[in-house]
């Protein structure tokens, strides 16, 4: 047994999209087929934020790291009409980049010239992004290819199956097809790969500044998105980690894609604990980048309420997991709970798989975890859909497992939701919000002293692909680091094993001395 | 809507008097829409039970009927915690307001 990996660092970024809302959400896209003269598609454009509306709510200066979760409570629900204290576009974590930056950043990402901007606009966009400090110049430089006229993009559009970039609904450029017949090669299906890696590649960028490591030192990138990029040949064939990486310019490494819905980053971080803890890898990164298909995909249950679109922007996540450097919490890859094949899907077994499970085996109650990290989706966004307050079903299951093994009693069910809970945060983007986006606020609260043992808990919706009817779910623990150098699993350290030695040559040497 | 088309089929394969569906969702009102869909209609128009009343009886895993037609070990097992964590009594009587309204109609 070797020491527990480590995290090191994790960053968290979202790029503000309103029309790409419009444009590539699914909900919008299946509505324009099926009802394109419906008063929703009508009413929809007025219930789009503003970029500064969207800086100034709090769940997304929670995600970028300027607020807390603990900042929510003292927030009265909804929190979409109240102005969060902080409106900053930066945060410790990351960034909130607005919709014309991100269209530039769209196409650093582009490698094969399907990424079309109209000049003027592509212009304005590249002094922005050089101003960031964020890209080198000859990525920068990329922007100055776009000699497009508007009608030159709008031809492609109109007649050539490209995809519209809109900047308040006017065309500024396109996502063109990059196959005439394939249709994983489609505008639409390049300009949503495009966009996992974008989203990917900032949240990559922002890491290494909050982590300071130097990129030449990541050996592996593992990306744990739900996108597929491929052929006709090879539909799901990949490589967005290792194509992220390169942008991000992580020369020294490689990468591979692993997939599992929304549980996919808890099986990601798993994957990468073990190649660390192996000694396979000193540095690995998992990341991942946001979705455009889940753009608005509430976006009918907010329009009828009066609110806000809340579901406007792309979100991407990475986390560094590296050799125990006794200071960083470690990810206890042997207290791991999975959802088996056998385990069946009510709630109660699924719970139990996760939560109770590796607790048994490890010996602890289910109050010996501070902080349990389900999926943390924003309930501003999913209560008003009807979906209920996520985050607080998973604590209030959790809970009620507790009382019935006795770990706790029913009169203490409120009070440990609010002790061992959080109040949700994360866009619901799929696999970001599960679990992952409290992986740099725990690490801050355990080097900080505030807690000592959390758990990560990814659960995923494998139905959905028609493969298998079965749900999935990993979860893992992280603990506060103790400083033990060595023999995560021996208790017994390096320096006391060379001690040991010590002593019994001492002993072997008085012993000859006597005689 | 995948889950209306089956119940259909199960309807014209079997008959409402050989059906009962249970539900299981997490709130007395998106129980009461699924009982409402598959006794009077789908009152969203969106599935192929829009406008048809298969009259089927609905209750929900946590209704004293079906807790006392299952064996105590297994719901114990599998329905207890989340007992704990619904509430029990809106979806009850979201459930009996469906049916009184199928016993009516």
């Amino acid at each position: 047994m070797g020491d527990y990996a480590v995290i090191k660092g994790a960053s968290y970024t979202l790029a503000h999209t309103p029309d790409m809302v419009i444009h590539d959400g699914a909900t919008q896209v299946t509505e324009r087929v099926v009802n394109p003269d419906g008063e929703y598609l009508k009413e929809l454009p007025k219930h789009l934020r503003s970029y500064e509306d969207v800086l100034a709510y709090a769940p997304n200066q929670v995600y970028i790291g300027n607020m807390t979760s603990k900042d929510l409570e003292g927030i009265e629900m909804p929190w979409h009409d109240k102005a969060a204290p902080v409106k900053d576009r930066t945060g410790k974590y990351g960034e909130i980049m607005p919709q014309d930056e991100y269209y530039g950043l769209m196409q650093i990402c582009d490698v094969f010239d399907l990424v079309e901007l109209e000049a003027g606009f592509a212009a304005g966009v590249k002094t922005k992004l050089a101003a960031s400090g964020m890209f080198t110049d000859e990525q920068v430089a990329v922007l100055d290819k776009n000699q497009f006229t508007k009608e030159q993009i709008e031809d492609a559009v109109k007649n050539d199956g490209a995809c519209g970039l809109y900047m308040n609904d006017e065309l500024v450029g396109a996502v063109k097809r990059a196959h005439d017949v394939d249709v994983n090669l489609s505008a639409h299906v390049m300009l949503e790969n495009i966009s996992s890696k974008a989203t990917s590649v900032l949240s990559l960028l922002h890491l290494v500044k909050a982590t300071g490591i130097n990129p030449d030192e990541v050996d592996y990138v593992i990306d744990c998105a739900e996108e597929a990029c491929g052929d006709m040949n090879q539909r799901g064939g990949g490589n967005f980690a290792k194509a992220a990486a390169e942008i991000a310019g992580l020369n020294n490494a490689t990468g591979s894609d692993v997939r599992g819905f929304c549980a996919g980053p808890a099986h990601a971080i798993l994957n990468a604990a073990a190649l660390v803890k192996s000694g396979t890898f000193k540095n690995v990164v998992v990341t991942a980048g946001g979705c455009t298909a889940k753009l608005g995909m509430n976006g009918k249950s907010h329009v009828e309420k009066g609110m806000p679109v809340l579901e406007d922007c792309l979100a991407g996540f990475s986390v560094l997991i590296s050799e125990d450097n006794g200071t960083d919490p470690i990810i206890r890859s042997d207290i791991i709970g999975r959802h088996k094949v056998g385990t069946g899907s009510s709630p109660q077994a699924v719970i139990s798989s996760l939560v109770t499970d590796p607790l048994d085996e490890a010996g602890l109650r289910i109050t010996d975890i501070d902080k349990y990290a389900p999926e943390m989706q924003n309930p501003d966004i999913t209560k008003p859909a009807g979906a209920g307050d996520v985050p607080e079903s998973n604590y209030k299951m959790i809970a009620a497992l507790g009382v019935k093994r006795g770990d706790l009693e029913k009169a203490q069910l409120a009070s440990f939701i609010t002790e061992h809970g959080m109040k949700g945060w994360a866009p619901t983007q799929g696999h970001i919000p599960s679990g992952v986006p409290f992986m740099g606020p725990c690490r801050d609260m355990m080097l900080a002293g505030d807690i000592s043992r959390a758990m990560v808990i990814g659960k995923g919706s494998l139905f959905l692909g028609r493969m298998t009817n079965l749900f999935d779910g990993v979860s893992f623990v992280i603990e506060a680091n103790k400083g033990q150098s060595s023999g995560g699993g021996s208790g017994v350290s390096e320096s006391e094993v060379k001690s040991m030695i010590a002593s019994a040559l001492k002993d072997f040497a008085a012993g000859l001395m006597a005689e | 809507m995948e889950n209306q088309k089956r119940v259909k089929e199960f309807y014209d394969q079997y008959g409402a008097d050989n059906l009962v569906v249970l539900v299981g969702a997490a709130e007395g009102e998106a129980a009461g829409l699924a009982a409402e869909t598959v006794a009077l209609g789908d009152p969203t128009f969106a599935g192929c039970l829009a406008g048809v009343s298969l009259k089927l009886a609905c209750y929900h895993i946590c209704e004293p009927e079906i807790k006392a037609e299952i064996d105590e070990a297994v719901y114990d097992e599998q329905v207890s915690m989340m007992e704990m964590v619904l509430d029990v009594d809106d979806i009850c009587e979201e459930m009996n307001a469906i049916r009184e309204q199928v016993a009516e109609a």
